[in-house]
């Protein structure tokens, strides 16, 4: 049974009685002990679907279609006092600032112990010992002192791997980090995204890795989904998407990636024009002003995503990509 | 490890905190040290007085001697007797006041700022209310309509400083609760009343101890206030304004009526704001000691 499976998500801003779509027709799913990357840039909606995911869309916002099957449950079908149950216990989420989401007056200890204590029902004594534990494994030395630290006095990559063990104290089926790294120098970053996914492999947990970085997932997941303009534009399995990106705005992103092996002199390929104002109406294929292959029938109807190989691509011509990024 | 090079040691528990940050602080000290005076002086006020703060005698408006240390009123009343009770009435209001206040005023404005929309309306609606009233004004109003004595001075104050109380915890929790780790709390499944007073209440500590601080001092002062237009707790129980109301009309022929009442609210009032002070340091702890 897939762990997640989100099917064809419309999110809706509502204001004064008007409606404006954020997010369009997102379908991904994620397995046990799996990891998906959702990419995209500010505003593509990627964050948005994983608040819907654990039912903490700000107001102002609602979900107004598709279905999210957790577990074989249909989340939309939970009141709030069930969805509240199911936060911590089988969904849990990781932020991107590590360095506010812990609370700066209560210790590290209270902090990680609160959820096991609440949601486990553990004694004070035995949650202090999974702390213990939880914490060595997060590879933080001297535990035991630092239980009775506060966030200001450690650095922000240990705060993160706090606020990984604080996502696993509840033994969670799912974890949602929303670009967990970006807040963090590059040389924590590796680490940090090793950890998450090395436990939520070794847990059976299922991971959805929320990044804008398509050159860091690489390593750590098995399935990409591309999110562009609140719209999924390529679903693959990350070795696939990474040899054979099929959608014009992939191969874009693809492409403005630096590498070593490029030669000396040749510049970044940049995608033209700017990410959509997540406001702004474009008819058709929201990616059409900005692709370098867009035809009359992509500024007119809105492409249909359909399977290619083992992508799912969201493209009118997908078809004419050649594999030239290879 | 990279990230373990920024390490700082276990912070020390919140006693050892509070003795630490006492150390340095001599105003605390002097605080502390003055009221506990006042403390040990109202609890053994029938033993260290030199009479009965009744008792009237032929001996009036005498000055400092050895039978009377701070002189006698107009009525031959021991001066030194009726401020030492008098202590336990002004302290036990000023407290007591300010800790129901305390607690409904922080209540109701955690609740508003936490929740908003309707609830805050009608919360803050009240508050603005009360808020368009000088506090003093309102505990006249309540203890003229329900009458004097030590349980409605106590409501009639507390009532009057619930909007302060409000305001500041309703302000604070408007922003913490935009902070990640409130979002943070939330994806962890905890319930609303858990975040609203073990997540964010914590956090608004700082704003409220000043404000408790500042309260005492006004609810001390409140009391004599209403003791000084005889709205008091009632015509026999010596209280510090009390006092300083029957000598005012004598002031010209016995300041020691109007300095020493008076000397003991200031000392009061001064000590419980550098005990507040200190508190507030304290408690924070995101300030290194």
């Amino acid at each position: 049974m897939t762990l997640l499976r989100v099917e064809n998500l419309a999110i809706d801003l509502v204001r004064d009685g008007h409606r404006h779509r954020l997010v369009h027709d997102a379908s991904f799913s994620v397995e046990r002990g799996e990891t998906l990357a959702v990419v995209g840039e500010s505003g593509s909606g990627k964050s948005l679907s994983a608040l819907a995911v654990i039912g903490l869309i700000s107001e102002g916002l609602e979900v107004a279609g598709g279905t999210i099957h957790f577990d074989g449950r249909d989340l939309s079908a939970l009141d709030a006092e069930e969805m509240r149950g199911l936060r911590g216990s089988d969904i849990a989420m990781i932020f991107q600032e590590p360095m506010t989401s812990l609370n700066p007056v209560r210790s590290i200890g209270a902090q990680l112990t609160e959820g096991m204590r609440l949601k486990l029902g553990l004694s004070r004594r035995e949650a202090r010992e999974r702390a213990v534990g939880l914490l060595t494994e997060v590879g933080i030395s001297d535990p035991e002192a630092r239980l009775l630290q506060y966030p200001h006095q450690i650095s922000g990559g240990m705060r993160q791997r706090v606020m990984i063990a604080i996502a696993l104290a509840c033994q969670p089926k799912l974890i949602l980090a929303d670009e967990p790294t970006t807040a963090l120098d590059v040389t924590i970053q590796g680490q940090i995204l090793e950890l998450i996914a090395r436990l939520c492999k070794e847990h059976g947990v299922g991971l959805v890795l929320i990044t804008h970085n398509l050159g860091i997932v690489a390593r750590y997941s098995q399935n990409v989904c591309v999110m562009y303009g609140g719209r999924v534009v390529e679903t693959a399995p990350a070795a696939e998407l990474y040899v054979h990106p099929l959608h014009p705005y992939t191969r874009g992103l693809l492409a403005s990636v630096p590498r070593l092996s490029q030669a000396r002199g040749t510049g970044l390929v940049p995608i033209e024009g700017a990410p959509p104002d997540p406001m702004e109406v474009i008819p058709g294929c929201r990616f059409h002003p900005r692709c370098p292959m867009a035809t009359e029938e992509c500024s007119a109807k809105v492409p249909v995503a359909r399977h290619a190989g083992a992508h799912m691509v969201a493209c009118w011509n997908a078809e004419l990509a050649e594999p030239e990024m290879a | 490890m990279t990230d373990a090079a920024l390490d700082a040691p276990a912070l020390p528990k919140r006693r050892s905190r509070l003795r630490a940050t006492l150390a340095r602080d001599r105003k605390a000290q002097m605080g502390l040290i003055v009221l506990a005076l006042f403390v040990i002086g109202a609890v053994f006020a029938p033993w260290l007085s030199p009479g009965d703060p009744n008792d009237m005698s032929m001996d009036m408006m005498s000055g400092l001697s050895w039978a009377h240390p701070l002189g006698t009123d107009d009525l031959g009343r021991d001066l030194l007797s009726r401020i030492l009770h008098g202590t336990q009435v002004s302290l036990f209001i000023g407290v007591s006041t300010v800790l129901i206040a305390l607690v409904i005023g922080v209540t109701l404005g955690l609740i508003a700022g936490y929740f908003g929309g309707w609830i805050d309306l009608v919360i803050m609606r009240y508050i603005d209310l009360q808020w368009a009233f000088p506090n003093f004004i309102i505990a006249v109003y309540l203890v003229a309509v329900f009458g004097t004595g030590l349980l409605n001075v106590i409501v009639a104050i507390s009532l009057a400083f619930i909007d302060d109380f409000a305001r500041v915890a309703r302000s604070m929790t408007l922003s913490l609760r935009e902070e990640q780790y409130v979002d943070a709390a939330r994806t962890l499944g905890f319930s609303d009343l858990r975040i609203l007073f073990i997540h964010i209440l914590p956090n608004a500590t700082a704003p409220i101890i000043v404000q408790a601080t500042v309260s005492i001092s006004y609810a001390i002062l409140g009391e004599a206030s209403l003791s000084f237009l005889g709205l008091g707790v009632d015509a026999d129980t010596p209280t510090w304004g009390l006092i300083l109301a029957d000598g005012r009309g004598f002031i010209s022929q016995a300041w020691w009526l109007g300095v020493f009442p008076g000397l003991a609210i200031m000392l009061v009032v001064l000590s419980i704001n550098f005990i507040g002070d200190w508190l507030r340091d304290a408690l924070d702890v995101r300030q290194s000691i």
